[in-house]
């Protein structure tokens, strides 16, 4: 991790060694990081590995079993009410009442959050623009596309201007389309200074965040800017072939010598070697006499994708593969 | 033969249309990718195809038998894995795919190799005892596709089978996938992903119920209005707020530190971007043209949609 | 149907069964417990009704009178008392339910050959009770009378005389009136039907709220061999609470047993495919656990309790009420199971019960079968 001044002014989440058991399941395990004013930090990895938990602990809904940390300055141990009063937070499923209208919702959170009524109506107003819902206010919300859902929980979530928002995988279930402006409207509230948390499992959305934690089984595995995880923390080297069939190519790549891994990208195939040139030539080689019709054969800067898979397998290869936890 | 086949397949529920006049072909053997968001109809059309929901109108066959008249028979001859958990999470792994052996009346001579088999390929060999319940989420899908594959199906049907899977399980998962396309398995997944739509042999678009693209991977890509210009740039977000101000007329998108510039007029917008970046001070790359995802195809063909919409 | 195919759902169900300890004991912890509490707790003898007694006669008459309740196992005589004012505090405070009041002169008037009054309070609040007591009561009232009236007539004539009628109550087959040897049998009935519905009400349900029966109805699986499957397990658990509670009123509770004991395990087991098929029922039409656990609860537990003849005879229900009883399968095997056990009687007297019970059981099997599809909405 870069080194990170430990000035609260400059720091909206810092946690350290944090831990949390659910009986002798370690959910999260020894967590340390931080995150700065401003920055959208992006918290990876696959479903069960401790995203949500976290998120909790940090939010103050969930004590930790261990560990110590602060968020937007009030400790997360003893400060759990002053904590909500500062944050905003969306969750998986957004939290908001189906059978009530657009303009309903936001008013319940208004009341919630106790804002003060000379700024209801403009928050209430920039929340609907926000969503794009003016001809949808009085629409139940039941009826509303998960986009549009997604869009007005995120406003009912900051209503209150929170210094510093989670978003616990906000984006999972909608359509591509509303993805792109939900990552407009992240990156909006970060140019006014928001500090947003973001956990999700898409490896391509982690590229748009400033700084990443790669976590699995509980355990932060990696932490850094996305260039700093693919250029540093990959020991190995990668390739991308474009070729005919890359599914049957596969299997012959694997065959050769010093050939790490092979998965399908995209429509092609990255693959993880020991060192590039080499590899280049061998694979050109190897696929020009079976008959395939290679299109390229090339080193690349590694996917994140490539980073996470590196990184795990790593650690799985350290430990017994019957030690497997649970989920 | 083709061995999915549907004509004007169509479910409506109450006012929702689920599923609108689905045409698709899947032949044999091949891999077929069900491509869209949450909501866009891929679940109720793997319903509709694994016979376990009746259609509103419409026909379909699967295996060359009739959804409807004979959904049993179609029954004996899939295997399918929903999208939520479907085993026993109290029965232990074997149990599980005993019990999937007996009610697909797997024959006991020959099963245990049957099974050793997909132990093998799906590596739970060790965990033959575990409760499938304290299995990984990557594990628990592997078990699935074990059980739907015991009684050797004609056709597989995945319903987003690698939804929330750690990336390590994923590839395992398609690495088996097109090991059963060796043994002519015909599949059928559905996903959201759109980087593992790339991977199919063929795909359908889906979105509200309807198929907004059916081809080859490269296919679907040509549908796409204009072309993509990428510029890699440090402050990323300075120079989009910029260039999206200026280019009133483009689509522009930020993706990390990369920008994307959708446009039907590249060689016009490629000089104007870097004129607008220049002028700026910003220290850009040079805009190059760049092979579309198919998330770039999704989400322009979709705003076009849109667009016409809201014309109508 | 394929019998392999049943019998995997049932070894799978089994399965299910013994890896949760919950269920488990629902099916056979819960249905001791409930025998021993009712079976101990619930008895609808009336004896020793707490009493005081306001005796102004103070007199040898009066207190043989008196003689004749405290010799009664019905009355417990626990206080003496002077004045009304004592006799309302009593019953207020339920010291006592009833109050025996003798008048000043109550010696006199016997003497003088006349009519008597004696004033009896009883606690109505209590009906069942205050019922049972007042015929008690009258019983006591009405020996004394005539003793009276006998020892009267041998002084005016001096010739003994026997009374005109010599009546003689005799009870069969409950001959100590014990309430417990007709609620034990009932209980019985009761608790199979309650456990049997809730056990099976849970199993489809919860398959379809895991996700599991998705998967299933895509497999070649038949609606009755997963139904069959399904009763299997549940049936043998249904009959080892019978075989418990069988035991239980034995060795427990000391009721006679006096018919056929195959018979007694063959009617439960026709009982018990109807009550399982129902909660089997319940679950295929809810498709929630929770649901289909309330819906259970109310459509066995409260008629069978109430309405089957179990606590209260239906021949006591007003018309409308007794219609419905008709409705209840509980009703039939509770007067199959009072028949075997205290009437020793078998088919030859109870054919229409247990040919009503075996209907109950194929129309729900084939109800619960009709109504579950492979398909879904």
């Amino acid at each position: 991790m870069n080194s990170v001044e430990k000035n609260s002014n400059e720091t909206a989440v810092v946690v350290q060694d944090l831990e949390r058991r659910f009986g002798s399941f370690i959910a999260v395990n020894r967590v340390s990081f931080e995150v700065k004013k401003g920055e959208i930090f992006g918290f990876l990895g696959p479903n069960g590995a401790g995203k949500s938990t976290t998120i909790r602990m940090l939010i103050g809904v969930l004590a930790p079993t261990d560990g110590v940390g602060t968020v937007a300055g009030f400790d997360i141990r003893t400060q759990a009410e002053e904590i909500k009063k500062h944050i905003g937070y969306m969750s998986q499923k957004f939290s908001l009442y189906d059978d009530l209208t657009v303009s309903e919702n936001i008013d319940f959170y208004s009341g919630i959050y106790r804002i003060d009524p000379a700024r209801k109506k403009a928050r209430k107003e920039w929340v609907i623009e926000m969503a794009g819902l003016e001809h949808h206010r009085h629409s139940r919300t039941a009826i509303l596309s998960g986009g549009w859902k997604q869009r007005l929980a995120l406003g009912c979530a900051i209503l209150h201007e929170p210094p510093v928002i989670f978003l616990d995988e906000p984006t999972s279930g909608v359509d591509p389309v509303s993805r792109r402006q939900f990552w407009d409207l992240i990156y909006e509230l970060s140019g006014k200074g928001v500090t947003v948390f973001v956990t999700t499992h898409y490896m391509d959305e982690a590229e748009y965040c400033d700084r990443l934690g790669l976590i699995y089984r509980g355990e932060l595995i990696a932490a850094g800017t996305p260039e700093t995880l693919k250029t540093e923390l990959m020991q190995e080297d990668v390739l991308e072939v474009i070729c005919e069939r890359p599914q049957d190519a596969m299997g012959e790549i694997e065959q050769i010598e010093g050939i790490k891994e092979v998965a399908l990208f995209g429509k092609g195939l990255h693959v993880v070697v020991e060192e590039t040139e080499r590899a280049v030539a061998a694979i050109s080689d190897l696929l020009q006499r079976r008959g395939y019709a290679v299109t390229r054969v090339e080193g690349i800067v590694p996917s994140l994708e490539d980073v996470f898979v590196s990184l795990i397998e790593a650690r799985d290869r350290a430990e017994q593969p019957q030690q497997e936890v649970k989920r | 033969m083709s061995a999915i086949r549907t004509s004007k397949l169509k479910k409506t529920f109450d006012e929702v249309v689920a599923v609108d006049d689905l045409t698709i072909t899947v032949t044999e053997g091949e891999i077929f990718g069900l491509v869209g968001p949450d909501g866009a109809g891929k679940t109720t059309t793997m319903r509709l195809l694994t016979a376990i929901m009746e259609p509103t109108s419409g026909d379909a066959w699967v295996a060359g038998f009739h959804v409807v008249k004979e959904a049993e028979a179609i029954k004996e001859r899939i295997g399918y894995m929903s999208q939520k958990f479907g085993l026993y999470p109290d029965l232990s792994v074997m149990e599980n795919i005993n019990f999937y052996a007996d009610i697909y009346g797997v024959p006991r001579k020959g099963r245990s190799k049957r099974i050793d088999e997909l132990l093998a390929f799906s590596n739970l060999t060790p965990f033959k005892q575990r409760l499938a319940g304290n299995l990984s989420g990557g594990m628990k899908q592997k078990l699935g596709l074990a059980c739907a594959l015991i009684h050797t199906p004609k056709v597989l049907f995945l319903d987003e089978p690698t939804n929330g899977v750690d990336p390590v399980s994923r590839r395992d998962f398609w690495r088996i996938l097109y090991q059963l396309l060796r043994e002519k398995v015909t599949i059928f997944v559905s996903t959201a992903y759109l980087d593992e739509a790339e991977r199919c042999n063929r795909l359908g678009l889906i979105y509200k119920g309807q198929i907004l693209a059916l081809g080859t991977p490269d296919e679907v890509k040509q549908i796409m209005p204009g072309a993509i210009l990428e510029i890699r740039v440090a402050d990323s977000r300075k120079a989009y707020q910029l260039l999206k101000k200026e280019l009133r007329e483009e689509s522009v998108g930020l993706f990390g530190e990369r920008i994307h510039i959708v446009t039907r007029d590249p060689q016009k917008v490629e000089s104007e971007a870097a004129k607008i970046l220049q002028d700026a001070g910003i220290d850009a790359s040079a805009p190059r043209p760049i092979e579309p995802s198919l998330e770039d195809v999704f989400v322009s063909v979709l705003a076009e949609q849109e667009r016409s919409e809201q014309a109508r | 149907m394929k019998l392999y195919r049943t019998w995997a759902v049932a070894r799978k169900e089994y399965l299910h069964i013994i890896r949760d300890p919950r269920s488990l004991g629902m099916g056979i912890v819960i249905p001791v417990i409930l025998l021993l509490l009712f079976g101990y707790a619930l008895s609808l003898d009336v004896d020793n009704v707490p009493t005081v007694v306001w005796d102004q006669s103070e007199s040898q008459v009066s207190r043989d009178f008196l003689s004749g309740f405290q010799g009664s196992p019905y009355f417990s005589i626990v206080k003496f008392v002077h004045g009304y004012g004592e006799v309302d505090r009593a019953i207020n405070s339920a010291e006592a339910l009833a109050a025996l009041i003798i008048p000043r002169d109550f010696a006199q008037l016997i003497e003088a050959g006349r009519a008597a009054p004696v004033q009896l309070i009883v606690d109505g609040s209590d009906s069942d009770t205050a019922d049972t007591a007042i015929g008690y009561a009258e019983t006591v009232a009405q020996s004394f009378s005539q003793q009276v009236a006998v020892r009267e007539v041998q002084r005016k004539t001096g010739r003994t005389l026997d009374l005109p009628l010599d009546y003689r109550p005799r009870t069969w087959y409950n001959e100590d009136m014990e309430s417990k040897n007709y609620i034990v049998p009932g209980l019985i009935a009761v608790i199979m039907m309650v456990i049997a519905a809730l056990l099976t009400s849970l199993t489809i349900a919860r398959e379809w709220e895991r996700g599991t029966m998705e998967q299933l109805i895509s497999t070649p699986v038949k609606g009755p061999e997963l139904i069959l499957g399904k009763l299997f397990p549940y049936f043998t658990i249904g009959m080892f609470d019978v075989l418990l509670a069988v035991l239980m009123g034995e060795f427990l509770f000391d009721v006679p047993l006096r018919g056929s004991v195959p018979l007694l395990f063959g009617m439960a087991a026709v009982f018990l495919v109807g009550a399982l098929s129902l909660g089997i029922l319940i679950s295929v039409v809810t498709k929630s656990q929770l649901l289909a656990s309330q819906l259970a609860m109310v459509l066995t537990f409260l008629p069978s309790f109430l309405l089957s003849g179990f606590m209260y005879a239906i021949s006591n229900m007003p018309q409308p009420i007794q219609i419905i009883t008709y409705v209840i399968p509980a009703t039939y095997f509770v007067s199959l199971l009072k028949g075997i056990y205290l009437k020793g009687v078998g088919l030859e007297v109870m054919a229409i019960q247990a040919g009503l019970l075996g209907a109950f059981g194929v129309v729900m099997v084939i109800l619960a079968n009709d109504k579950f599809k492979k398909k879904l909405e």
